[in-house]
């Protein structure tokens, strides 16, 4: 197992933002974690790279574990290649010659600073970077945050090469329903701190609870006009 | 004309001090977002250890670098009250920065009294374009573009150097690749030690220090500072030339004690002038 999380409670002073979340991402799975806004999401994220402590419960973790922030938080002043390098911070080596390999667009941009890339090279960045940690699982909160569909696809494709070649499971936090479902083959519904549903995404597409987690229980079909 | 020349070529003198007081502010406030108003006191205490080592203690170089590190881990105590619990808002650092700032007044009275101290530097002089200057003076000044000039590589160069700036940057995303942000400003208290010992070292040769050279050093400083931005270690030099050179036309065509206001007036000008590109650069 690559990661369990049990019974894990998380609050902010009043506020209980994680309530009983258990999930588990197997060595090598694509798992994705869709919610709406406020779902709780990132404070699942935040308690899995251990920013934030949980109240109770218990994770834990079968190897290395790298995360994509949301925001994709780019040390602006730097560039590209320092961005990648400063990844592997706690590691050794800090060969940027992997990355460059999945996503060969960085090796053009390599000099540029951060803070001058789009929205989409920069999150690619922000993959690159928590790559060069060389994880056995990825962490990606948001990835198509504020990124048009078609950059947004193709992000998830290295993801899926990423797990193809190098056996990388992947953990997608995602509000896109779509995106994450066309990524993973199972998947958490989370609302209101709660993982209200799981199960392989294929059976997961039509079920109720997704409708109720996004819609408010609204028969959304047909009322588009 | 000659005379002019004079006052150009010391003002640039006193400004590698300046220079020096300046960027140990740009250094610990990039990383840390605090502000060090103890950065003065560094300096005095540069002055007073290298005195007292060169009476007798030390050879020349020897007793200036350790007084200079001394200084650097003067400045990581600093850093520790300052910043070293967890969550301490910059403005309450930097209020802590002031009261140890006063407290090193009270420790430096204490051990030195308040007697200026002028240890030997480097004797002579040097001729520069017909215009008679100490050799000290200029030792200050190569000493700061050095200074400098290692600073930049320092920071562009070496992994910690990036780790620094990357902290700076993104506080929460150097966290989220293992660096201790808060080591970082430690680290980047221990620099600005090191530079306000310099400064205290190498200017007291020339102009007796006590410990009421504080408040001009640093304020000099922090207009120097301000002048780039808070941020920009080569604005701070070019901040510093200014006020340096701006300081000695103003001692010698109106009057010496005007220098401080000077300096305020610069700081004030420039607050106001691009307290907006300021605040958006915070914003960031």
């Amino acid at each position: 197992m690559m990661l369990e999380v049990d019974d894990l409670v998380v609050r902010y002073g009043a506020a209980t933002a994680l309530d009983g979340v258990s999930l588990t991402v197997d060595d090598g799975e694509l798992v994705a974690l869709v919610g709406p806004n406020g779902a709780g999401k990132t404070s699942l994220v935040n308690a899995i790279s251990a920013l934030v402590a949980p109240v109770s419960g218990r994770i834990e973790v079968g190897g290395r574990v790298a995360q994509v922030p949301e925001g994709r938080q780019m040390f602006g002043e730097l560039s590209v290649e320092d961005n990648l390098r400063l990844g592997a911070w706690r590691h050794r080596p800090k060969d940027v010659g992997p990355v460059y390999e999945l996503l060969p667009d960085l090796r053009r941009l390599r000099r540029q600073r951060a803070d001058t890339l789009s929205g989409g090279q920069q999150q690619m960045v922000a993959v690159g970077r928590a790559l060069m940690a060389q994880p056995d699982l990825l962490v990606v909160d948001e990835l198509s945050l504020g990124l048009a569909p078609m950059v947004a696809a193709q992000l998830v494709e290295h993801l899926a090469v990423l797990n193809r070649t190098r056996g990388t499971a992947v953990l997608l936090i995602e509000q896109e329903i779509g995106l994450a479902f066309e990524l993973c083959s199972r998947a958490y519904v989370l609302e209101s701190g709660q993982i209200v549903a799981s199960g392989p995404t294929a059976q997961l597409r039509d079920a109720p609870e997704l409708q109720d987690a996004y819609f408010g229980g609204l028969d959304v079909t047909g009322t588009g006009d | 004309m000659q005379d002019l020349l004079t006052y150009i070529l010391s003002g640039l003198a006193l400004a590698g001090s300046f220079a020096l007081v300046g960027s140990g502010i740009v250094v610990v406030y990039r990383v840390t977002h605090v502000l060090n108003f103890a950065q003065g006191m560094l300096a005095v205490f540069g002055a007073m250890i290298s005195s007292t080592l060169l009476g007798g203690m030390l050879p020349h170089g020897v007793a200036e670098l350790v007084a200079v590190l001394c200084c650097a881990v003067i400045g990581v105590i600093i850093g520790v009250a300052a910043i070293g619990k967890p969550g301490t808002p910059p403005m309450i650092s930097l209020l802590i920065t002031l009261g140890l700032g006063m407290i090193a007044t009270a420790v430096v009275i204490g051990v030195w009294g308040q007697t200026p101290v002028s240890p030997p530097g480097v004797g002579g002089s040097v001729d520069i374009l017909g215009v008679s200057l100490e050799t000290q003076r200029i030792v200050v000044f190569l000493a700061a573009l050095v200074t400098f000039a290692l600073l930049s590589v320092f920071f562009a160069r070496t992994d910690i150097g990036k780790a620094l700036t990357a902290a700076a940057s993104n506080a929460r995303a150097a966290r989220l690749v293992g660096i201790n942000t808060r080591a970082m400003g430690l680290v980047a208290f221990a620099i600005s030690g090191a530079l306000g010992g310099l400064a205290g070292v190498l200017i007291a040769p020339t102009t007796a220090v006590s410990v009421a050279s504080d408040l001009p050093l640093v304020l000099s400083g922090f207009a120097a500072a301000i002048f780039g931005g808070l941020r920009s270690p080569w604005m701070t030099f070019l901040g510093a030339v200014i006020l340096g050179v701006v300081g000695q036309l103003v001692a010698a065509y109106g009057n010496g004690s005007y220098q401080t206001p000077v300096a305020l007036l610069m700081m004030l000008v420039i607050m106001i002038v691009r307290a907006r590109s300021m605040t958006t650069e915070e914003a960031k």
